[in-house]
């Protein structure tokens, strides 16, 4: 060593006192926050949550809506709305895939794994920012549904429940986000997986034609789909035509609220697991 | 204090077929500033991200600030400022929101972190661009908040990786001085770079990394008297010279010279220094040669691992042979 290596330097700095560790949720909430700035400087970012939606509502309901017929009769509009309530849930999950996948590819990841913060403070602070942003969709389509024509005919109780169910399933997916942004390497290939997979899940469905109109295999994928599940229990929540099919067809078709709450249970217990080791293992390298 | 404020014994990690580490040994003392040089891909980048616990090294040990950064990871980056290589300050928050997130996860709590980051900026000179996303930074602003945010919780030890990587000079002159200023505050700094020029304007000692192994350690005088010191350079008007030149060049060196055409130049090593220099003048003058550049050039970063790495043309070099050479450094 050289010899002003070698004299008694004093650090820099006294050493700070190390701090407790009950922090996790405060480091969770600043990098939710982040995310959350994140989200308002970059609304074109959002579009999928905003505009996108409104936009199926309105193409469904005034360009394609007069020339598909809803089985049992009743308003298409109000047909539609829970179609695209859970196709933009479904949605939902590329926010978390894109936000982690950005981190990784410019550093993010590893200056705050640099920091004396718990690891999973920062998934979790994903999590909870991409929840948060769940809202903004939910809040768009109901407006822009309410403009167009649909309206509810159930009680505050299935409403609050139709709601509550849409921000469950929002928490399930955002684990599939995770698991998605683990897995693909760059931001490019998660639009691209989001293109190729989910769009397609999102279309062989109830989404936005009655499944009974589906040829035979796609009928059966469409009916065991849970965009389909999660689209009639709203449908069937707020009272809107396409809800419950009774007697007839497949068990999800005739229980969609509890098919559509297993599928979110499901998810959360298959996905978050997998997704925290596959994150994990994404940033060991 | 006895503890090296940076010790690393036999660290390996492999990627797949690659050894990015194979075997490092590193010392740095309290308060010393210490130099990573080594070209792309030679194991720099791993070395740091395994001292900031970012990586889990195969095999070997290492501490910072005496904390083992396989055993007690957190405590290693309670100490530790990190600057990566690419900078990475976050474009879409402001230079206030940056280092205020750092100051917060540092669990300064939020005023105490707002203002450490406020007078971080005043520091870097960054006050007037405080309230700018980060993004509309240029690469000197960024790198300057970026070094103040590893800074933020005053850290005892930083590891800068490639700070001035895809600086123009004057940003990379700007930098320095920063870099000086931490240091005469007594820092302890891991720096790495691929520049000798770098390496010899900020660091004690030079760290000479190449395949993942240490294959030189010293000051830079040091290694480049390693090197063979200076070099004898002429580049001729007229390429039909090179010959007639080439054999005065090798007269006055006592060596075969290197010819470039392309470049018209003809180099040796010098071992005569300034008396070498004006012999060469004279006997290209005599012959009557027009030169259009003459002079004693310094061993470039290329040159050192040339000759330390064993690749050159004449393999039989006395250092190309040594795998770990130590150098004396009583001229420090």
């Amino acid at each position: 060593m050289s010899t002003q290596a070698a004299t008694e330097t004093p650090t820099l700095h006294p050493a700070r006192p190390a701090r407790a560790r009950g922090t996790f949720v405060s480091d969770t909430w600043v990098i939710a926050r982040r995310g959350l700035i994140h989200m308002r400087r970059q609304p074109e970012a959002l579009s999928d949550a905003t505009i996108q939606p409104v936009m199926f509502v309105l193409l469904f309901a005034f360009v394609f809506g007069g020339a598909i017929a809803v089985p049992g009769g009743g308003s298409y509009k109000e047909f539609l709305m829970g179609g695209i309530f859970a196709q933009t849930i479904v949605f939902g999950c590329f926010g978390v895939a894109l936000a982690l996948s950005n981190d990784r590819n410019n550093g993010a990841i590893d200056r705050f794994h640099s920091l004396p913060i718990s690891r999973a403070s920062v998934l979790a602070g994903h999590a909870v920012a991409n929840l948060i942003r769940a809202f903004l969709p939910i809040g768009f389509m109901t407006i822009a549904g309410f403009v167009v024509g649909w309206r509810i005919h159930s009680g505050v109780l299935d409403v609050l429940g139709a709601y509550g169910l849409m921000v469950v399933f929002s928490f399930a997916m955002i684990w599939i986000g995770v698991l998605l942004g683990s897995l693909v390497p760059t931001p490019e290939g998660v639009q691209g997986v989001a293109f190729v997979v989910i769009f397609p899940v999102t279309f062989i469905a109830s989404t936005f034609v009655p499944t009974s109109t589906l040829p035979s295999v796609l009928k059966t994928i469409a009916e065991w789909n849970p965009t389909s599940s999660l689209a009639n229990a709203l449908r069937h929540l707020f009272e809107n035509p396409g809800g419950v099919t009774p007697s007839s067809g497949a068990w999800p078709l005739q229980h969609p609220v509890a098919y559509t709450l297993i599928w979110a249970v499901g998810i959360v217990v298959v996905c978050a697991p997998l997704a925290v080791m596959q994150y994990q293992r994404s940033i060991k390298s | 204090m006895t503890t090296n404020a940076i010790e690393a014994h036999g660290l390996v990690k492999t990627y797949g077929e690659k050894r990015a580490l194979d075997g490092v040994d590193l010392a740095v003392a309290r308060g010393a500033v210490c130099a990573l040089l080594g070209p792309n891909g030679a194991g720099k980048t791993t070395a740091v991200r395994v001292l900031t616990t970012l990586t889990l090294p195969d095999a070997g040990t290492a501490t910072v600030a005496g904390h083992d950064v396989v055993g007690d990871p957190v405590a290693v980056r309670r100490v530790l400022g990190l600057a990566a290589q690419d900078a990475t300050v976050d474009g879409l928050l402001t230079g206030h929101e940056n280092l205020t997130m750092i100051g917060e996860l540092h669990h300064l709590g939020r005023k105490r972190a707002k203002e450490r980051a406020t007078v971080l900026l005043e520091q870097f000179t960054l006050t007037d661009a405080s309230d700018k996303l980060a993004k509309e930074y240029s690469g000197g602003m960024r790198r300057r908040l970026d070094l103040a945010a590893t800074l933020v919780a005053q850290p005892e030890v930083l590891f800068l990786d490639e700070p001035t990587t895809g600086l123009d000079p004057r940003a990379r002159n700007d930098l320095w001085d920063v870099l000086d200023e931490l240091v005469a505050g007594g820092a302890t700094i891991l720096l790495t770079t691929q520049y000798l020029e770098e390496a010899d304007r900020l660091a004690d000692d030079i760290v000479v990394v190449d395949h993942g192994r240490v294959i030189a350690r010293g000051d830079a005088r040091s290694l480049k008297r390693q090197v063979g010191g200076d070099q004898l350079r002429v580049v001729v008007a007229d390429r039909a010279d090179l010959d007639a030149v080439t054999a005065i060049v090798g007269r006055i060196a006592g060596h075969q010279p290197t010819v470039d055409v392309g470049a018209r130049s003809v180099v040796a090593p010098a071992e005569g220094g300034t008396s070498a220099i004006s012999a060469l003048a004279d006997a290209l003058t005599e012959a009557e040669i027009r030169v259009e550049d003459l002079g004693l050039a310094q061993p470039t970063l290329d040159d050192v691992f040339l000759t330390l790495t064993g690749a050159p043309p004449e393999a039989d070099d006395d250092a190309a042979a040594v795998p770990v050479s130590t150098i004396s450094e009583e001229q420090r």
